[in-house]
């Protein structure tokens, strides 16, 4: 008992970066034989990809110095052995990936737009804002100022929605169909959790219907038959008849979200409420949903990611947005052949949105775990 | 206290009252609209009803497998070339984003971190990129393929170029039908036999070899007969004539381009949840199936992914719903699915939208339903059972 044991040595490594190493990437014969594979599939690959996106690419610029106006010019094109990407479509098309074809005199409206968009989203996304009140007075008129900003009247000169087109395309159908979709949702989730048998059953059908067929489908349906259900006089812009579609669409699914929220309510709340003499709109609009958005917050910004991807359906119905200006770059002599690049570009930008929505999610899920108020009330 | 409105405050009149409101200003839009639109189809000069769908099509479709189409055809036949067309995108798409997704949602929690970190990767690039974007992305790749002239040859007997792969056709000569029974029956036996074999050895522990039995009734049983029976199958190879291949079997690129971008995008979101699946198996069933001793290739295959079925199916269903109608944006690369055959061509040429509509919305409810319908069998059939 009194005989000291020599302390033994720690196990060989398996702390610090030898022992990371070791546990994560040389386990056993198997996982070293896979790393080293994996090792030299990426030293293959990765060289050659940053020679094609980087090293050897043209920006602005070809190889000789000239400044490039069409696919000819590309390094590659003039000297196949020489130069990688030609990124130069990019630079000369910029203006119409992220305005369309709106008036160059008048795209300080899309710019002002744009800066008030991020305003509008800050209190949406940081509860802990200072004067987070005062902005969400500014996110709830944001839309009418955009509308007038962007589409012209109160002295803003009108701009046709046939000229927008690019990125301004895409947010506008994000934002506008999720921000609609939003409300009619909750109306949606509601009816369809009513004790009225004929107002559960209608919404249940409709949300049903809506989630059965493809968006495809229903922007067809906007486009084609809206017009045959309106009387005589009524002429629909074609982007307002997209929105619609998209709106109804992304309602539906909107919906089961908030169901979802709604059921994890303990129904405690609502015969507390009940039993306070509150009627079933205070109910609802002071106990019941200020808790049921919260659980759903990040589900309903999954179903928001989707929607966001999902809008580049509109080009099937030939509105222009950020893949449809893509397209049709791809379309004109000056730039035949350069998919890759455009592709690269148009996913790119796709990606930085959804990969942060994404993140964005995640956050406020762990969020919600710990249990610290997201005030989202 | 009560005011006039005394009768309001009941629940009962309230109830009736509201859903009789709710049904009268429904029915009025519905009025409103089925009269506009009548008036408009009539100024339009728009014809209604169902006989357009017996009227010649006067248009090709470049792939359909399964249907001999000539453009003399109805747009009826338009309808069913459509509907294989999607059926067949939508059930290969399926099974191949099934394959892939549960190899990658298992790599992903490999204890290899840079494994795993590539199909994270692979993940987060693939869910966040626009679908229809990936397939035209696919699309474009494959029309950049070499000319029919230059195609690249695999294996002598597959061509591939811009025109889609040129594979040997199979001709079946009588006689080859045997072979088919045989191997149905080889098939159903098998399952019998895997059945009784788990049946008794859940009575005596008795293990009896079935996955051997199984390979033997299925490819030796039927393989010994088509010899037999004088091999009656013979191949048709493609021919290089003129400017295109002759006979053979030839898959158009704007399936491949579907069927890739539509497998690979959805097995980013199906591993993502078999992930989920396998991670919300408690790690105590790992350990207590390691301490009993069964092998690492057992744990998962009896322990952990029966478990994790029962969270990874439902997610499932709706990621093969989303596949389905997801099939629907073949019209961006031409491929002649329900949509852009039926709903997008027949629209044009008869101008009835409304009727055509009707019809493709119908069927993919009715497939969103008949999926859901059987996933909704299997999930009660894997979900735990109290005994």
């Amino acid at each position: 008992m009194n005989e000291m044991n020599e302390a033994r040595k720690p196990p060989v490594a398996t702390t610090g970066i030898i022992g990371w190493l070791r546990i994560n990437l040389f386990f056993n014969w198997t996982n070293s034989l896979i790393t080293l594979f994996v090792i030299y599939c990426l030293y293959q690959f990765i060289p050659w990809i940053l020679d094609w996106t980087i090293f050897s690419a043209d920006f602005k610029y070809n190889y000789l110095g000239e400044q490039i106006t069409n696919q000819e010019m590309c390094s590659r094109n003039l000297d196949p052995e020489n130069g990688g990407a030609c990124w130069a479509v990019i630079y000369v098309r910029f203006y119409q990936f992220i305005y369309g074809f709106y008036p160059k005199v008048e795209v300080w409206r899309v710019n002002v737009a744009y800066v008030m968009l991020t305003l509008a989203l800050l209190p949406l996304l940081y509860a802990n804002l200072p004067y987070r009140k005062y902005f969400l007075y500014f996110t709830y008129i944001f839309p009418v100022i955009a509308y007038f900003l962007l589409n012209g009247g109160l002295g803003f000169t009108e701009v046709s929605t046939n000229k927008w087109g690019g990125l301004l395309v895409t947010l506008v159908l994000g934002c506008t169909g999720i921000a609609l979709a939003f409300p009619i949702g909750i109306m949606l989730a509601l009816g369809r959790r009513s004790k009225l048998p004929v107002i559960s059953m209608m919404c249940t059908l409709f949300i049903e219907f809506i989630r059965g067929v493809p968006l495809i489908t229903l922007l067809f349906f906007g486009m084609v038959m809206l017009p045959l259900f309106l009387p005589e006089g009524i002429d629909m812009d074609g982007l307002v008849r997209v929105l619609v579609a998209v709106t109804l669409f992304q309602s539906a699914y909107m919906a089961e979200v908030i169901r979802g929220g709604l059921q994890a309510i303990p129904p405690g709340q609502y015969e507390a409420a009940k039993s306070l003499g509150m009627s079933y709109w205070r109910m609802n609009l002071l106990i019941i949903l200020p808790q049921a958005i919260r659980i759903s917050i990040p589900p309903i910004v999954n179903t928001s990611i989707g929607l966001f991807k999902d809008t580049t359906l509109v080009i099937i119905v030939g509105i222009l947005d950020l893949l449809g200006i893509g397209r049709g770059t791809l379309a004109d002599t000056n730039w035949l052949g350069l998919s890759y690049e455009i592709y690269f570009f148009v996913s790119l930008v796709f990606f930085i949105f959804t990969f942060g929505m994404s993140r964005y999610s995640l956050y406020l899920e762990k969020k919600l775990k710990t249990g610290i108020n997201m005030g989202a009330d | 206290m009560r005011s006039n409105l005394g009768f309001f405050s009941d629940e009962k009149f309230r109830s009736i009252f509201f859903q009789t409101l709710v049904v009268g200003l429904f029915a009025l839009g519905l009025f409103f609209i089925i009269s506009t639109t009548s008036y408009n189809l009539e100024k339009r000069n728009i014809a209604t009803g169902w006989s357009f769908l017996q009227n010649p099509a006067g248009f090709d479709i470049s792939f359909s497998p399964f249907l001999e189409f000539k453009s003399t055809d109805t747009h009826l036949k338009v309808y069913f070339v459509g509907v294989l067309n999607t059926l067949l995108v939508s059930i290969t798409g399926c099974i191949a984003a099934t394959i892939l997704g549960f190899i990658l949602g298992i790599v992903r929690l490999s204890s290899n971190w840079l494994l795993s970190r590539l199909v994270y990767i692979y993940v987060e690039f693939s869910r966040n990129v626009p679908l229809l974007l990936q397939i035209i992305l696919w699309y474009s790749i494959l029309i950049q393929l070499p000319r029919v002239k230059q195609s690249l040859q695999v294996l002598d007997v597959f061509y591939i170029s811009n025109r889609g792969l040129y594979s040997p056709r199979p001709i079946f000569e009588s006689g080859f039908s045997y072979v088919l029974i045989a191997i149905v029956l080889a098939l159903i036996s098998s399952f019998l036999i895997n059945r009784w074999a788990k049946k008794r050895q859940d009575k005596t522990g008795q293990q009896f070899p079935v996955l051997s039995s199984s390979i033997g009734l299925i490819f030796i049983v039927p393989l010994i007969l088509f010899f037999i029976l004088g091999s009656p199958l013979s191949f048709e190879h493609p021919e290089l004539k003129g400017f295109n291949f002759k006979g053979g079997l030839v898959i158009r690129p704007e399936f491949i381009a579907m069927f890739l971008a539509l497998s690979i995008y959805t097995a980013a979101f199906i591993s993502e949840i078999v992930r989920a699946g396998i991670m919300s198996v408690s790690k105590g069933q790992r350990e207590a199936s390691a301490a009993i001793g069964l092998k690492q290739t057992w744990i998962m295959r009896l322990i952990i992914i029966p478990q994790a079925l029962r969270v990874i199916v439902p997610p499932l269903t709706s990621q093969y719903l989303n596949l389905t109608k997801n099939s629907s944006l073949g019209i961006a690369v031409g491929y002649a699915d329900l949509v852009h055959g039926f709903g997008g061509i027949s629209l044009n040429q008869t101008g009835q939208a409304i009727e055509c509509m009707a019809i493709v919305m119908a069927t993919y409810l009715s497939i969103s339903l008949t999926i859901s319908f059987f996933m909704n069998i299997y999930n009660r059939s894997i979900q735990f059972k109290e005994k």
